[in-house]
């Protein structure tokens, strides 16, 4: 029998994919009217529970309790009968519709929209009031910045009667105050009596909306604790099984020669708009020079100019001698000649071919290489195969199959592969965006470690991160980029966030101009 | 989503889909007051029943393996080549042009020379739509589509003023000079013991399956192919690792329209040996149904052509010996279009559910 005081009880569910078991003999209980989080790295199965209980996977075995009665849940109408509401990571909004639209898209009664539509407005006035959650209901979705599309899908989840709210890392595309504003949302919702359960990978998160966590490691169920009896030391080893350095421990740079040397540099993009003002910088070998800024204000342009995806104006040197900044030369095969890795801030749209396999990507970008030819005519596609082996194992990429195509790895895992392509080719520069975005903590701390050892070894490094802890803790010297231009640099041991998030808002406090 | 198992996804979908085909065919000639069994009894008695039919079945998917590769070849850079019809008429007119104005000594020569006019002027057929699709985004399906009508009146302004024999009354070149006739199988030492009587098909047949080898290794070998493939997968990531796309649509493309023109050799100078109007008839797109169902994979096309093959020589057979009318074989291929290609995922769908259900059975007994 089960407790009917608990809005969700899971016993026993396993999941197998293939060889892969997802779920093992999993059991969770989540008390009504409360927030628990579920906190695991990447590929430890949380998204994969969700799937089950929302009725996009069938269960091995196990059962399903909601409210204490058992509910088969063989297809996500029968979760929403259920009580169930889910908000997806990535939204599923139609961009060209009204909220308004959005929201009773699929709850529609009747043969014509009126009646429904003004049913969902009032009943939307109503939930604004209750929950702060106030969007404009006759707003398109493509005008809404992305913390309103969020909440759009927490509107469609409540018009749908959901007293069980499910967020899949709801804070990943959100900014700190977006975050905070959700989190409110939330504890609303709890109050109103509402169960909300958290998934996240994010250890603050957790530490600061759930009232109860449970963490998952490797497909089981490792724990489940109240909130305010752990601490994140001890969530984090947990979820990795292991002590885990939540800080970097790196030891003093030691710069050596000029690598990079970076004058003037300008971009216009298709529009015509100028992205890059006149940007200017060097790195040394022994040196990571770390570039904070908001998103879009710059960054990528200068990652994608020295990696040869799009053409530039200015002038830059790499040890000395010229890199072209248009026409022939300025491509990432002549970049990489040069001795420039560069892992991109998009893995999935640049940095890998997701329906290639592992082994497939590994020769990406390098597929000239000498040591991955058979002949003038023929790859030698066992001695990739072997290459990519030997990567998996020194960066732990899991699971180390050569042949399983990209798509099927868990985010962490993929970047894993991309850091493992580009650092093992020994870069005297390695570009690297948003090292660590969608990826769990445990990864985090060896894609770290991975920097670090590089720059040891005498790279000169160029790192962008919208993270400022990754910028600060990382970096040897702090770049502040605004509106396509450089705002100043920073000493990371003196300055402060502070500091650093003036500088990103374009407020410069001493008026220097780099 | 669950999977389904590699052999159901490779073998068990495209022998339903082509099922189901066959029983709405059925329905269809039973519709029109006709018999069925005895439809598909001519068809299978008069292409794959003896060596005469044989002759002609793959004669035909000779044909088809070319333009089927053609297709294939493009579909993985991620262009859509709806323009064999027309490059395969080039070829065409490559052939013509190399078996006419040269004296070949020896057909083994007059094959080399022929099948690099072939793939010469198929390829160049093709560069203009590449080019356009590389240099200014014009759509490839678009272009493509158009130059087969512009193929189909440049050839017709070259059999009718330019080619045409003075003093003869059809639109068609002279005969080919004997030098350059191709072997068919029953001229061929060892197989004329099986192929006794004349049948079309000849040694280009070989130079087809030969021609499927050498697209799997391209793809799935070389670096060109690598970077084929993965520019069709993503052009963003092709860009971010080097991969030119202007070069990688013109190399592609080129190799699309030459295995296009390729065709030629098989029709225009096997079979006919003089370039009539509208060659290619109807092989072209013929293709683009081969390499749907052939999975964009050589082996696949060469069975998909071999059936598409059998559909042709079958049809053909039903209009000479039944009262069922010849365009049932347009009839018949459009199902087999339509299932195998359009309706590929709702059979898939289908099968997806009757292995889960059979999967949860056996767990329960278990």
């Amino acid at each position: 029998m089960a407790d009917a005081a608990f809005a969700i009880e899971l016993k026993g569910i396993s999941k197998a994919f293939g060889p892969v078991q997802a779920n093992k003999d999993i059991n969770i209980a989540v008390p009504k009217g409360t927030i628990h989080g579920i906190i695991g790295e990447n590929g430890a199965g949380k998204s994969t529970l969700m799937s089950i209980l929302y009725g996009f996977y069938k269960a091995d075995s196990g059962q399903i309790f909601v409210n204490g009665q058992l509910t088969p849940i063989p297809d996500s109408q029968s979760a929403i009968r259920a009580g169930i509401g889910m908000v997806f990571q990535h939204f599923k909004l139609v961009q060209n519709f009204t909220v308004l639209e959005n929201v009773i898209l699929g709850a529609e009664e009747g043969q014509m929209l009126n009646t429904s539509l003004a049913k969902a407005r009032s009943e939307l006035e109503r939930l604004a009031r209750d929950y702060e959650l106030d969007v404009d209901p006759d707003a398109l979705i493509e005008d809404l910045s992305v913390g309103h599309q969020q909440r759009v899908e927490i509107l469609k989840a409540l018009y749908r009667q959901a007293e069980i709210l499910i967020l899949d890392e709801p804070t990943g595309v959100l900014t700190p105050d977006e975050a905070d504003h959700l989190f409110r949302i939330l504890k609303g919702l709890k109050d109103q009596g509402k169960t909300v359960i958290l998934i996240t990978h994010k250890l603050r998160e957790i530490m600061e909306a759930t009232d109860n966590v449970s963490v998952m490691r490797r497909g089981t169920m490792v724990a489940t604790v109240k909130t305010a009896e752990t601490s994140p030391e001890q969530l984090a080893e947990l979820m990795v099984g292991r002590k885990v350095l939540l800080e970097v421990d790196k030891g003093v740079a030691k710069p050596g020669e000029v690598v990079l040397k970076v004058e003037d540099l300008r971009v216009r993009d298709e529009h015509k708009v100028e992205r890059l003002k006149g940007v200017s910088f060097e790195i040394r070998a022994g040196e990571i020079l770390g570039i904070a800024g908001v998103a879009g204000n710059g960054q990528t342009e200068v990652l994608e100019t020295l990696g040869g995806m799009i053409r530039a104006t200015g002038k830059v040197t790499m040890k000395g001698q010229p890199l072209p900044l248009q026409g022939k030369g300025a491509d990432g095969q002549s970049r990489r000649e040069a001795g420039i890795a560069h892992v991109p801030e998009d893995r999935h749209h640049h940095g890998l071919i997701l329906d290639f396999t592992a082994w497939e990507n590994v020769a990406f970008g390098y597929f000239n290489d000498p040591q991955y030819q058979k002949n003038a005519l023929f790859m030698d596609n066992d001695a990739i195969r072997a290459d990519t082996e030997k990567k998996m194992a020194t960066f732990d990429v899991r699971p180390p199959i050569p042949t399983l195509a990209a798509k099927s790895f868990s985010g962490g895992n993929q970047q894993k592969i991309v850091v493992a392509r580009e650092i093992e080719q020994n870069p005297a520069l390695l570009l690297i965006g948003q090292p660590t975005r969608g990826v769990d903590i445990g990864a985090i701390e060896f894609i770290h470690k991975q920097i670090i050892a590089l720059r040891d070894a005498g790279a000169a490094i160029l790192l962008v991160s919208v993270e400022l802890d990754e910028i600060m803790s990382l970096s040897d010297r702090i770049a502040v980029m605004f509106d396509g231009k450089i705002m100043g640099f920073r000493d990371p041991e003196t300055t402060n966030e502070r500091e650093l998030g003036l500088m990103m808002a374009g407020v410069t406090g001493k008026g220097e101009a780099a | 989503m669950d999977r389904l198992p590699r052999w159901a996804d490779v073998a068990l979908v495209p022998l339903v889909s082509l099922t189901l085909a066959a029983i709405l065919s059925a329905l269809v000639i039973i519709a029109i007051g006709q018999d069925p069994w005895e439809a598909i009894t001519v068809m299978v008695q008069g292409s794959v029943m003896n060596a005469y039919g044989w002759g002609y079945t793959l004669y035909y998917a000779t044909s088809f393996i070319f333009t089927g590769l053609a297709v294939t070849v493009a579909f993985h850079a991620g262009l859509f080549n709806i323009g064999g019809e027309g490059q395969a008429q080039l070829g065409g007119l490559g052939v013509a042009l190399a078996c006419l104005f040269i004296p070949w000594p020896h057909w083994t020569l007059a094959l080399i020379g022929a099948a690099c006019g072939a793939a010469l002027f198929g390829a160049a057929w093709a560069a203009i739509p590449a080019y356009l699709q590389a240099k200014r985004g014009s759509h490839i399906v678009i272009t493509t589509i158009m130059f087969n009508y512009i193929a189909a009146s440049l050839m017709i302004f070259m059999l009718v003023d330019v080619l045409r024999p003075p003093g003869k009354m059809d639109p068609a070149t002279d005969n080919f000079p004997a030098g350059t006739h191709l072997p068919s199988f029953n001229e061929i030492p060892g197989l004329n013991l099986i192929f006794t009587s004349g049948v079309p098909a000849n040694v280009t047949f070989f130079i087809a399956l030969i021609m499927a080898v050498v697209v799997w290794a391209l793809l799935w070998r070389t670096r060109l192919g690598y970077q084929i493939r993965a520019f069709g997968k993503s052009e963003p990531a092709a860009r971010y690792a080097g991969i030119n796309p202007v070069r990688i649509i013109m190399i592609a493309m080129l190799i699309s329209g030459g295995l296009a023109g390729l065709m030629a050799i098989n029709n225009v100078m096997g079979e006919a040996e003089r370039l009539l109007g509208n060659s290619a008839s109807g092989a072209g797109f013929i293709g683009i149904a081969v390499a749907l169902m052939g999975r964009n994979h050589p082996v696949g096309v060469v069975l998909a052509a071999l059936l598409f093959g059998f559909l042709f020589q079958g049809g053909a057979e039903l209009g000479l010996w039944t009262k069922i009318p010849i365009e049932l074989r347009t009839v018949v291929q459009g199902l087999v279009i339509l299932f195998t290609g359009a309706l590929d995922m709702m059979v898939r769908m289908l099968l997806v559910r009757v292995f889960a259900f059979f999967r949860s059975n056996r767990m329960e007994a278990a």
